[in-house]
């Protein structure tokens, strides 16, 4: 052995000890904005009586998969209730809500500048791998720090873990959209942010429903790592059950995760669908019909590609 | 499709060069030095070079090469969606390669809009909204753009399609939405990169002759990218042959076919479909064998004589075509003592106009022996077309190079046995004296 030492991780804690100092006050506006959020939605869904929830969870189901998922969301939901996990899932839920909604806040820009700009790209990338392949615990400390215990270090440490696919798959889908249309949009004399609005988001927004679906699912795997620093919900359950070897607890709480982490990823994934069936589809289906035959009552044109009339 | 030179140009290339690579400008700097293309291919690739042009306006200007050489680079720089490396390019009156963005997309929605090699449709918008989609940019309202729209939807052949998806059409229809939204847009200059390239060829010759029939109709400036030399020859009136970045001619489609700058445009163009591109004017021999209809019947056939055919043209007084006499009739009349042609004129020889494609004398001309007579409006006559001429200038038999053994049809009767004729009746020894000496 040598006397060899990076001192590294003292020049970080000295870093993160002047930061709390100088920044205090921005960390407790961050604070308590964050708290805000997140007890204003755990209000909303712990307040109401448990069917009433289920009742509005049930037909948001129904309403973008169909009457099956809606079913099996009740039957999950009503499991939830018989573990006696209700009152931990919707702190678990407000939770994850409030962090995938700050996530998607931040790394959906995020992904538009990496995307418009090869500079930020090539700097977000390696922040992007750094962030999401140092262990999520690590995180912890300085959140701890900053934020004191409670719900919102667990978020901050959620959003960090969980942003990475949130910027990947943005800039993706919209660097992937065709070139040609694209240009086709600047050789008409459309300005950058009208490009954006009318054809690379529409356009990426497959993929970039796929990258917000990435970060509900990241941000519920985060929930347990929260419940350590006092978050509660069915995090600090399943904490709770490994501190006293408590079989039966860790596997109701984590069925109760399983079963909310299903429910968030059916319901993201056929957001990003374009085709999906159920209610909202029928209604896109149904608004663009009228809209239709407001426009040209007289044709209602035969699909099979027939060649048009010569002019 | 003929214009002017005083026609005002709708959009001019300056000596315009693109190098893509790490310092395009050195690239360049070095090829305006002199060093050619290859030499250079370490440093990057120089795309297009010192590309000078100008269109007028209302013309088809065709820019064709093969796979590589420079097209799109050369049309992108044209709208400014790539910027120039060196050189300008004018656009109407604006020197568009100088212009903030700003501008720039002025000049786009008002003056130069573009098709599209793969449609580049808006997938998720109707067709009616992709074809009003220029005009919702330029800031027209809701229901009076696609009203507009409308009526170009109708214009293209689309009409009962306009709420459909793009999706839901075939390749064909979709380029005509992506004509119809640079038509709807009503720029002066019209942008197409090889927009007909990736349909079947039934439907590409279509929509050729539609493109051909929309600008007679609406008088746009069409600058046309293709690899095809039968399209450009279709469509051009003026054609720019690229290869490896530099236009190495630039002419009318006959020009490039009779009078190729180079053997690279020679060997390019050797296997065209020249019947369609060349047109009786630029094929026509002069006339030789012609006389008035007054001139009478021993002028014709001493005429005939001394060419040795055995046809010739009879002409009106106010030089326009009256037909075509032949030698055994002019025998017979001379013979015979009269003075008068006027029996004899056949009227069944073939007359076209000088822009008739060969194409179209083939069957005239196998129908009948008799040479096809080339007329302006007037019913002048400018030359005529013996079969022989139009078979070696289909069969790119090289026609220029000396006289042809044979032009007309050749005499049917002995040049004694005319002589006979012209000397019994001969009452003007001058014109038998002529005849002899000739
Ligand atoms: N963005 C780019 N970066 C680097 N090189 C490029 C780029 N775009 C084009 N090139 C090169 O420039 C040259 C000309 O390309 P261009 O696309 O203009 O040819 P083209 O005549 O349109 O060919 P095609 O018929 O295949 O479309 C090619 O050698 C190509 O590889
Ligand atoms: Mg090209």
């Amino acid at each position: 052995m040598t006397d060899f030492r990076l001192p590294l991780g003292s020049l970080v804690e000295s870093f993160v000890d002047y930061i709390t100092e100088t920044f205090d006050f921005l960390f407790v506006f961050i604070r308590a904005v964050f708290d805000g959020a997140y007890e204003s939605i755990e209000y909303v869904l712990g307040e109401p009586p448990f069917w009433a929830i289920m009742l509005v969870l049930g037909a948001l189901a129904f309403g973008i998969r169909g009457w099956k998922f809606a079913v099996g969301t009740i039957v999950g939901l009503v499991v939830i209730l018989g573990v006696d996990q209700w009152d931990n899932a919707m702190d678990t839920l407000a939770l994850v809500l409030v962090a995938s909604v700050l996530t998607i806040a931040i790394s959906v820009p995020l992904g538009i500048l990496a995307a418009k700009s090869n500079l930020a790209s090539n700097i977000i990338r390696p922040v992007l791998d750094f962030m999401q392949t140092m262990p999520a615990f690590v995180y912890l400390i300085p959140a701890l720090i900053l934020f004191r215990v409670g719900v919102v270090p667990g978020i901050v440490a959620t959003i960090i873990f969980a942003m990475a696919p949130g910027v990947r798959l943005t800039e993706l889908g919209i660097r992937s959209v065709d070139k040609e249309v694209v240009e086709a949009g600047q050789a008409f004399g459309a300005s950058p942010w009208r490009i954006l609005r009318q054809i690379q988001l529409p356009l990426a927004t497959p993929t970039i429903m796929a990258g917000i679906n990435q970060v509900i699912m990241l941000s519920l795997s985060m929930v347990v790592i929260a419940g350590m620093v006092g978050a509660g919900g069915l995090g600090a359950e399943v904490v709770a059950s490994l501190n006293r070897i408590d079989i039966a607890l860790g596997f109701e709480a984590g069925l109760s995760v399983v079963i909310l982490a299903i429910f968030l990823d059916r319901i993201t994934a056929s957001l990003g669908d374009t085709h999906s069936t159920g209610m909202f589809g029928s209604i896109r289906v149904v608004l663009r019909g009228r809209k239709q035959t407001d426009a040209a009552p007289s044709s209602v044109p035969a699909l099979a590609p027939t060649q048009p009339a010569r002019v | 499709m003929t214009e002017s030179n005083t026609a005002p140009i709708a959009v001019k290339a300056d000596h315009l060069y693109k190098a893509f690579g790490r310092r395009p400008h050195e690239i360049v700097k070095k090829l305006k030095a002199g060093k050619n293309r290859d030499e250079l291919s370490s440093l990057g690739v120089a795309a297009v070079i010192d590309a000078s042009f100008e269109v007028k306006k209302g013309e088809i200007f065709v820019v064709m090469g093969l796979s590589g050489s420079g097209k799109s680079t050369l049309i992108r720089m044209l709208n400014g969606l790539w910027d120039t490396t060196s050189g300008t390019v004018t656009v109407g009156e604006t020197n568009i390669t100088d212009i903030s963005a700003k501008e720039l997309r002025e000049v786009r929605r008002k003056s130069i809009s573009m098709v599209f090699q793969h449609f580049a449709l808006l997938p998720h918008r109707t067709v009616i909204d992709n074809v009003a989609y220029g005009l919702e940019i330029q800031g027209m309202g809701r229901d009076e753009r696609l009203a507009k729209a409308q009526t170009i939807i109708d214009l293209v052949g689309l009409a009962g399609w306009a709420e459909n998806l793009p999706s839901e059409l075939s390749g064909g229809m979709q380029q005509r939405v992506g004509l119809g939204r640079a038509l709807a847009a009503d720029t002066d200059v019209l942008l197409m990169d090889e927009a007909f390239s990736a349909l079947d060829p039934l439907i590409r010759r279509e929509m050729q002759e539609q493109l051909i029939e929309l600008q007679a109709a609406l008088g746009k400036t069409i600058i046309f990218i293709t690899h095809d030399l039968n399209e450009a020859m279709f469509l051009g009136d003026r054609i720019a042959v690229m290869r490896d970045g530099r236009i190495v001619q630039i002419g009318t489609p006959e020009e490039i076919l009779t009078d190729p700058a180079n053997d690279y445009v020679a060997q390019f163009v050797q296997d065209v479909d020249r019947a369609r591109v060349l047109t009786a004017a630029s094929v026509m021999e002069p006339v030789r064998s012609v006389i008035t209809k007054t001139a009478g019947p021993r002028a014709a056939l001493r005429t005939m004589r001394d060419l040795q055919t055995s046809v010739t043209f009879v002409l009106n007084r106010d030089r326009s075509f009256a037909g075509i006499v032949r030698d055994r009739d002019v025998l017979k009349l001379v013979k015979r003592g009269e003075t008068d042609l006027r029996s004899i004129i056949r009227d069944d020889a073939t007359a076209v106009l000088p822009d008739t494609a060969l194409v179209d004398l083939v069957e005239p001309s196998v129908e009948s022996e008799l040479p096809i007579a080339v007329v302006d409006e007037k019913n002048r006559l400018l030359g005529v077309i013996p079969r022989v001429t139009l078979l070696a200038a289909i069969g790119n038999v090289t026609t220029n190079t000396g006289p042809l053994p044979v032009v007309m049809p050749p005499a049917t009767i002995s040049i004694s046995q005319i002589t006979d004729v012209l000397g019994e009746s001969a009452d003007d020894t001058h014109l038998a004296t002529e005849g002899a000496r000739a």
